[in-house]
Parts: C-alpha cells; structure tokens; sequence
C-alpha cells in the first residue's frame, strides 16, 4: 500500500501563452512601466558620477577643478540631464506608489494615502534643502 | 532583500535629484559657485558622512541592480539567461559598493 491516497491527481497544462519580446510596445502604460525600471540604469550611474566625484576630491583641488570642466563637456552634461530626468521621475513615481506600499494605522483607522504622499514629498523637501545648505553652506 | 530594495529607493529618490542637480548642471554650468575644496573635502572627510555616503552609495546600486534584473526578466523575457543576469546584476552593485568603499576610505 502506498503511503500517498490511491487516486491520481489532476494537473491539467497551464495555459501559457508566448509573450513577445516586444510587449512593452502595445500600449503607453507599459512603455511608461517600462521606463520607469529602467531609471535604475541612471541610478547607477549617477551613483558612479557620484563616486567620481569623491575620487576626485581626495586627489586636490586641480583635480576637483578639472573633474567640475569635464562635467561640463557636452556629453557628460547630456548624460546627466537626461540621468537628472530619470532620477527626478523614479523619485515621484516611487512616492506616487508609497501610499499603497506604507500602511500605518493610527488609533485602528488607517492613516489617507494622501497623507503618506505628502510625509515623502516633505522628507524630500528636507533632504534637498540639508545637502543644499551642507553643500553651499560656509 | 525587500528592505534592502525599498530603503536604496527611499535613498536613492530622496538624495539623488538634488546631488545631481548641484554637480550635474549647476556647478559644472556655472550658474552656481561650487563649494571650495577645502569645505568639500571636510563635508565628505568626516567619518560619519564616509559611513553614510557608503551605506547610501551601496543601497543606490543594490536597488538598481535589482530593478534592473527585473527589467531584463519582464521586458526582454530572457528567463533562459537568468543566471548571467543575476550574476551581471548583482555582481556589479558589489563591485560598485567594494569601489565606493575604498574611495571614500582613501578620502583624506
């Protein structure tokens, strides 16, 4: 006697119908989701640019300079437009999603989406000016 | 791994307009006087900013990374390179967090 019951069971095939590779075509919505994710390319490298930065700071003060001119040439200042627009576009869409993401309850009554919205704008409004004034401060 | 994700976005689109607002556009532009040097170098020098500007740096390419697995995965369908992907992805953020290490540990 098996130690399973004696009936077989029932897998029918899943349908699955093939997506095309180029789905994210068929409709603005998707192509917007698509951007979207790929904001993260321009993290990365903001990220990067970032990193260069510091490097350039440790080396002295002709280096700082000279890294400020060449962040100045065509195409960097291209890439980073175009960085600074994705990053600007994650962060709204990123705090557009929050309310739906963060759920706080207060007193057993949940806390309006709106709310949470305005609290992440508001933090973000803090965050620019404190490394404005860190930065430009003396 | 969510926490990781949801704290490098939090991060990355609190921090990351305004930082690439000033050195992308504003300084290099001159439209900004950029800080000097000395004040730059005692802002990102001091031990509790290398910390943070690591940890941030790190969470930044963390989310990034993973994001960007997901893009290849929904958007491109490519399921049979999975772990390439994984590999390629993730792999970088490492290596950009091991670099953004040893930068901000040779600030002087």
């Amino acid at each position: 006697m098996r130690a399973t019951t004696g009936y077989t069971e029932n897998h029918p095939r899943w349908l699955r119908r093939r997506k095309s590779t180029y789905w994210w075509l068929e409709r603005v919505s998707y192509l917007v989701f698509i951007l979207r994710e790929l904001s993260s390319v321009f993290v990365a490298w903001t990220v990067a640019f970032l990193l260069l930065l510091v490097h350039a700071v440790s080396q002295g003060d002709n280096s700082y300079r000279q890294f400020l001119s060449w962040s100045a040439s065509p195409a960097v200042l291209l890439l980073n437009l175009t960085s600074l627009f994705f990053v600007v576009f994650h962060a709204t869409t990123w705090f557009r999603l929050a309310p739906q993401a963060m759920v706080v309850h207060v007193r057993g009554r949940r806390l309006p989406g709106a709310w949470i919205a305005a609290s992440n704008y508001l933090l973000w409004a803090l965050a620019t000016a404190s490394v404005a004034w860190l930065l430009l401060g003396d | 791994m969510w926490l990781l994700f949801s704290a490098g976005g939090v991060l990355a689109a609190l921090l990351l307009p305004i930082l690439l607002v000033l050195f992308g556009v504003l300084f290099p532009m001159g439209w900004l006087s950029p800080p000097s040097h000395e004040h730059l170098l005692s802002v990102i020098g001091h031990p509790l900013a290398r910390v943070f500007l690591f940890a941030f740096c790190a969470l930044s390419l963390v989310h990034g990374a993973h994001r960007f697995r997901y893009t290849l995965y929904d958007g491109l369908q490519i399921k049979h390179l999975n772990e390439f992907v994984n590999f390629l992805c993730y792999g970088g953020a490492i290596v950009g967090s091991a670099v953004a290490a040893y930068l901000l540990w040779r600030v002087p």
